[in-house]
This record gives C-alpha cells, structure tokens and sequence, in this order.
C-alpha cells in the first residue's frame, strides 16, 4: 500500500454552540492532488484551519511523514513544509514580489545581520521564479499584478518553504479560464515535484481535470473519499448535499411581454463601446464573457455607479435620465452587485437593516421617522418566503453563511419592488444547495413579470438559466444568443473574439 | 452552560454601564463627598459641555470618520457668541458701534458659526474625497485662528446676565446646561435609530459601497453628518461660554480629545457603523466621575491623565475582544 504523507485521524474542532467538526479523518499521498469538497459549513475550511494551525483541533491527531505532529500556529505549519494558499490572498501591496516572498525570512547581509541583502533576494527570488516558469519581476510592486499572477507569487512562496503538502482554497474563483489552466499546469508542476496538493473547490468540472481522489465532507463529518475514477458528477452532488438534486437548474418556461429596457450605443471611455441591447418583460438575460470583458461596468453604468459619455437608455419607450444609484432605483432597477462582502452586504449591521436600507424611503412617516413596525412585518415576509435561515432579524449579517447572506441581499432589491432586477454573479462562492434555491427564486421572478439580467461566469448557469444570452469580450457586445442556439463552444468562441464591430463573426 | 453563556453575553453587552456602576458604588465607600446631589449636579454640569460634543463628534465615527475640529468650533462659538452679547457699558467691547441685539441672535450666530465650519468639513469630505482626519484637522487650525483673530487672542468679558443666565440657570436643582444635554442626546437617540439619515450613518460606516449601491446619497450624508457634528459643537460652544461669563478664543482646546475619547470608551467602533447615544453618555460619565472622584481622593491630576489614558486604551481593547469573539 503506498505511503501516506498526511494523516488526520478523528479530528474534533468546535466552537461555541456548534461542533463544526466531528471527528474527521483525512489522508493524502505525495504526488497527488486530492480535492476536498461540500457544501459551505461542510467544514472543508475548518478542517485545512486545523492543519496550518489557525484553528487548532480540540481533539485528533496529525501525523506527517509518519510522525505525530501538532502544529500551534501557521508559522510552525510552514516550517513543518505545511503551506495554505487562501482563497482571499493577503499580500503586501505596496511592496515588491521579492519582498513579499521573502517577508519575515529576509536574507541578511553577512557579517552585520541587521541589514537585508536585497541583492540575494532578488537573485533567489528569479531562481525560483525561473524554475517555475514563472514570468514576474521580482522587483515589480505586487499591486501591479493580477490576482492570478499574485496567485502564483503565493505558490512560488510555497515551494520556497519546500511545502511538501500544499493547501489550496478556492483557488480560481477569481480567474478568467486561461488563467486557471496556467494555474493547473502550475499544480501538474507541484504534483511532478511529488508534493500533496489539497484543492478546496465548489466547482465539479475542476475537480475532473485535476484531482486525483475527491473527499466529501458534510456537517463536519466524512461521507467518502474516492478515486476520481470511480465518480460522477451526480454521485458527488448526492454526497454532498445528502439528497439528490432532481434539477440543478429548475428553470419555468416564463410569458416573455414586450420590450421593458432598451440601451442605445452606450460608451464609457476606456471601458465600453456601442452596448445595445433590449431585455423584455418576464426575459432572463444571461450575460457571459470573461473577467475584465466589461460586464461588471455596464451594469454599474446602467445603475448610475458609472459615468457613460455617451448613449441613452430607455425604459417602456421613454428615455431615462440615470446619474446616481437613486435615480435608478426610481425608475424599478434593482442591483445586486457582484461582490457580496465588498458592495453588498454591511456586515456590523443587523440582517433587519440589510434588507431596508435600499427602501428607506419607503418606510418613511411623516416624511422623517420610519415605520419600524411596517419594517418589521415586512421582513418577516421576505424571510419566509425566501427562506432566509438566521436566528432572528437582529442577528448581525456578517453570522450568517454566504448564501443566507445573498437571500438577505435578493430581498432588499425586491423590496424596492423593482420591474427590472441585475444579479451580477447571483451564486458565486454559495453552496450548492442555496444556489438552486437563488435559482429557483430567479425564475419565479421571472414567471411573476419582471425582467431580468443575470451576469454569471459559470457557464451551467448561464445555459441553464437565461433566455437569451448577450456574451461580451473587451467592453463590446460580441453576440446575443437565443437559448436554443446557444452551447459552452459557442459563447466561449464569442467571449474570446476580438470585437471588430462584426457582431455575428 | 448554557446559562452562563447568557450571564457572558449580558456583561459583553452591558459592560460600560456596569462599570459605570461599579465606578460609582466604589467611589461612594470611598469618599462621602461623592454620593451627594450637589457634586453629581457639578459632574453633570462639568460633562454637559464635552457630552454633546461627544455625541456630535459620534456621527462623524459611526460613519468611518472622525472630526477634529469640534475644540476649535468651540472655541470659535464662544468668541462670535460672547461678542454680539458683551455689555454696552463695557468700553473696550469687540464690536463698539453694536447695538443692543436680542441675545437670540448671539445664539443663532454662534450655531450658525459652527454648522457652517462642519458643513465645510463634510462637503471637503464628500467631494474632494480627502480623508476625514486631515480635512477636519486642517479646518481644526484654521477655526483656532479665525478665533484669535477675531478678539486678538484677548478675553470677551462683560457678557449680558440675559446671555449668561443660560450657562448659570436652572430649573430647580436641574441647571439648564444639564438640561440641554439631555435634550440633544434624546434627539440624537431618535434621529440615529427611527430616521431614515440615522439608519444612512450606520450603512455608510458600515460600508460606503452598499450604501451608494443601495442608492443612499452618500456624499449629502457626508455633509450632513459633519454638519451635526459642528452644530452639536456650537451648542456646546455656547453653552460653556454662558457659563464661564466669557468669551476665549482657547476655550475648546482639546475638548475634541475628550470628546472622541469618551465617544470611544462607550464602544463607538473607529472601523465605522457601530455606536450608540447610550454607550457614548456612559462614555463622558465614566470620564466624568473619574475626573471627579480621584479629585475627591486627592490624586494628582497628573495621575488622572495616566489613568483616563489606560481607560481609553484598555476600552478599545475590550471592545475588538468582543468583536471578534462574536464572529
């Protein structure tokens, strides 16, 4: 039997009032890449906490290359060869590549000790960068990189700690897909190199490219671990929500009415060029492309977060004048924007604030005081009828879990009782569970009348979902498809032509 | 277990308060001056001052800000006030041609004065998009100038008894300072919790994308926010002035240290969106009684500053401990 590397045996973890693991066991070989997968609060997250030491386990052992190890802290993890990529990077922006990688192990210069010898480190720094094929100065400010460029500067840190088991959570949810087949090349290098890759990921479609054995986990606790081999998409989505999903996508065939929001030959300099485009009553619009295609900013145009120098946009015939985000919500459009975390959610406020704080002007008594019993009944409402799971209307949003969190979102915009509603990114980073009850609200949003944008970078959705399909490369329009003419190939095709004002290439 | 978990949350939640309590039950066995109606009316009377500053400059630090100008508004308050009241009898008045103005109108240019520098603080804020410490510390200077420029660094005594009797009034034992204390945190208490720009400080502190997003016009709020702010500073401004009889164009040096310091104390967080008008007057008691009762023992004041120093720290401390425990 081969050998493993990394053992977890019968770890406990828990916090006040939930025991967020339950006694999980975890192996992996060198030279592998073993995905770790589950719903969010599965513990998939908690348990790699345990291993690097952020977290420390309240019971269990940890064996590494067959000795018992505990690991009190994520310094000692790495001085063990335990390294974690996070899913949200934490680099030292204003200061360069090689400083980053070096950080708190600067080499010195011989004889004083106090002072760096940056010359050393730029020297190690390419050494290591050359070895990877990895094509970043070292002296470039880390700001100036892309997120998967920063990616690989936290891989390249890695290796030169000599991990020999590397943890990577979520890794490409930020990436555009050329971006995440450099990052998997990056982890084919890793594995020839015969170190352990751990891949945290919600996605099903990575984990059949690069994984070698998949763990579920659910409720803190195992539920399996197999070959990739011996699974499917289906078997895994069963594990993991313990039930099975009879439709990913529970898509009702909606009345589509007449033309609600029409957008003429909008240009925002730098950023988009001649949008056009109509979106009807009761129409889900799908919008695909790749990041930095400029989606994000037409929507943000469209709500008045964004200046345009040109175009016009009209709703039911009659042209609108839209400068800040009031204006829009004025005329029924509501936004929920792409990142929960940084334009959605206050998370030190309670879920009761969250959901009014589009509509305040609706609760508003004698023109100053608001009617905080309406506000109360009201959120009352939407919490049932989106069953939004929290403890109470008081509790603060940042306690509740990311889909909860983006129902609570979902009923601000409806409260505002908008007739055209622009969901950029909907699911992204919520389980798969919620994500078919986000769904499932999408298209009864639909069926009820009201028109719908959803911008998505997960091509399932898209095609599961929209109506028709407008796809955008570099700020234009690079075609609109109709449902049935649309597949993966064909938008992929258009989100990565060169515009060349040849809408249908 | 479980209900000590519950004993935790209420003292997590409560703690200010009960140490507020626990300050004064101590301080009663410890000096029988303390515990007396006339030295907790002189407490009140002494905090009125600084409490409504606090409660102003509280706006600006639920909303991710802070305003360091308030000393000097202050300051400016008193000088513009006390100028347009001094007594005709008085020879070397600020003004010699003034005629005999109702004192109202004392009043209303003293609020004005102040209102005006903390508009100019959050429209510099909302639209210049400088960071709030350096606008407000640069209005803070300008304000202390504008003062002694006024009254050439001079006293503004002789003040009209209709002026003063505001600051040295009262109603029964309630002097009308105290009074006016109270009044202003009642209506900051109803305007952050039942108004629509209540619940808009909060967001906007809480996080300034989802509010624009949510269609909250933020720069408005802005400069409404910092308008509170200096308005509340004016009302204190002449408040103070009333009382000492006189105008001084010093007289708010600092006050905005203690300001933000009792403001801080009663867990208005500087990351933005968390505070309450309760917390912050427990804030300025809490200072209050400090400075009172170690006067009482007989400490050093020098002491005092150590003291009120490691209070502030140690409140904020305690503060990101129960923050973070609840996440």
């Amino acid at each position: 039997m081969e050998e493993y590397i990394l053992e977890m045996k019968n770890i406990v973890r828990t916090f006040p009032g939930v025991r967020a693991l339950n006694g999980v066991s975890f192996q992996t070989k060198r030279g592998s890449v073993h995905a770790l997968m589950g719903e969010n609060g599965a513990g998939k997250s908690t348990l790699m906490k345990c291993l690097v030491g952020i977290n420390p386990p309240d019971s269990g052992e940890i064996w590494l290359k067959r000795e018992k190890i505990t690991i009190p802290n994520p310094h000692e993890a790495l001085k063990l060869g335990i390294a974690m990529i996070y899913q949200e990077l934490n680099p030292v922006v204003e200061r360069s590549v090689m400083e980053n990688i070096w950080l708190g192990r600067e080499p010195m210069l011989r004889g004083l000790g106090v002072l760096v010898d940056h010359k050393a480190m730029y020297e190690q720094t390419r050494q290591l960068l050359n070895e990877l094929e990895i094509d970043i100065d070292p002296k470039i400010k880390v700001k100036e990189l892309s997120v998967a460029k920063m990616q690989m500067i936290e891989i390249a840190k890695a290796i030169s700690y000599n991990a020999d088991v590397v943890i990577m959570d979520e890794p490409t949810s930020s990436l555009t897909p050329n971006e995440v087949e450099h990052l998997f090349s990056m982890i084919r290098k890793l594995k020839a190199r015969n170190v352990a890759v751990i891949y945290i990921t919600h996605k099903m479609e990575e984990i059949f490219t690069i994984a070698d054995e998949v763990t579920v986990l659910r409720d803190g606790n195992n539920i399996t671990t197999n070959p990739i081999a011996e699974i499917n998409i289906d078997s895994l989505i069963t594990a993991m929500v313990g039930r099975r999903l009879t439709e990913m996508f529970p898509k009702m065939e909606s009345k589509i009415g007449d033309v609600k929001l029409a957008v003429h030959n909008i240009e925002v300099p730098g950023l988009l060029h001649d949008i056009s485009f109509d979106l009807r009553k009761g129409e889900i619009l799908g919008v695909a492309g790749l990041v930095g295609a400029g989606r994000t900013e037409l929507m943000e145009t469209l709500f008045g977060l964004r200046r345009k120098s040109a175009g016009e946009i009209l709703i039911d015939g009659k042209k609108i004048d839209i400068r800040v985000p009031s204006d829009a919500i004025r005329a029924g459009i509501g936004f929920l924007t792409e990142d929960r975390r940084l334009n959605g959610i206050i998370p030190v406020l309670s879920v009761k604030v969250n959901t009014i704080v589009a509509n305040l002007r609706n609760y508003l008594k004698y023109g100053f005081f608001l009617n905080l019993r309406k506000i109360q009944s009201d959120c009352e409402e939407y919490k049932n009828r989106l069953k939004i799971r929290t403890p109470s209307l008081d509790t603060l949003i940042q306690n509740l879990s990311g889909g909860n969190q983006q129902k609570v979102l979902v009923a601000r915009w409806l409260l505002t009782n908008p007739d055209i509603l622009i969901l950029d990114e909907p699911t992204r980073g919520i389980d798969v569970g919620a994500k078919a009850e986000i769904h499932t609200i999408i298209t009864k949003l639909a069926c009820e009348g009201k028109s719908i944008i959803m911008v998505s970078s997960e091509m399932p959705e898209i095609l599961g979902m929209s109506d028709r399909i407008l796809v955008m490369s570099r700020g234009q329009i690079t075609a609109i498809l109709d449902r049935k003419d649309a597949d993966q190939e064909t938008i992929m095709r258009y989100a990565a032509a060169k515009a060349n004002n040849n809408k249908v290439a | 277990m479980a209900q000590q978990s519950n004993v935790g949350k209420f003292i997590n939640k409560y703690a200010i308060f009960i140490v507020l309590i626990v300050m004064v039950v101590v301080l009663s066995f410890l000096s029988p001056a303390f515990l007396t109606t006339q030295n907790l009316i002189n407490v009140l009377i002494t905090e009125s001052g600084r409490g409504i500053l606090a409660i102003g400059v509280a706006f600006t630090i639920i909303s991710r800000g802070i305003d360091l100008s308030v000393g000097s508004i202050v300051s400016l308050t008193s000088v513009i006030a006390a100028s347009l009241v001094q007594d005709p009898s008085y020879s070397a008045r600020i003004f010699p041609n003034l005629p005999l103005l109702p004192p109202i109108v004392a009043v209303l240019a003293g609020l004005a004065a102040g209102t005006v520098v903390g508009m100019t603080n959050g429209a510099l804020i909302a639209y210049t998009a400088i960071p709030p410490f350096i606008a407000t510390l640069g209005s803070m200077i300008i304000a202390r100038g504008l003062a002694l420029i006024l009254t050439n660094a001079y006293p503004v005594p002789m003040l009209r008894p209709e002026f003063k009797i505001i600051g040295q009034g009262s109603v029964g034992t309630i002097p009308y300072v105290v009074i006016v204390f109270a009044l202003v945190a009642v209506i900051a208490y109803i305007i952050l919790n039942y108004t629509r720009f209540g619940k808009n400080v909060y967001a906007i502190g809480g996080n300034v994308n989802a509010a624009k997003t949510s269609g909250i016009k933020v720069k408005k709020n802005l400069v409404a926010i910092y308008a509170v702010s200096g308005f509340c500073a004016s009302i204190a401004g002449i408040l103070i002035t009333a009382r000492a009889a006189s105008g001084i164009a010093t007289l708010g040096n600092n006050y905005e240290l203690d300001a933000i310091a009792a403001a801080t104390i009663g867990g208005t967080s500087h990351t933005g969106g968390i505070g309450t008008v309760p917390g912050i007057i427990a804030g300025i008691l809490i200072l209050g009684i400090l400075n009172n009762g170690l006067l009482l023992l007989g400490i050093s004041p020098y002491l005092q500053q150590v003291i009120k120093g490691i209070i502030i720290v140690g409140a904020v401390v305690f503060d990101m401990r129960k923050n973070a425990r609840q996440k």
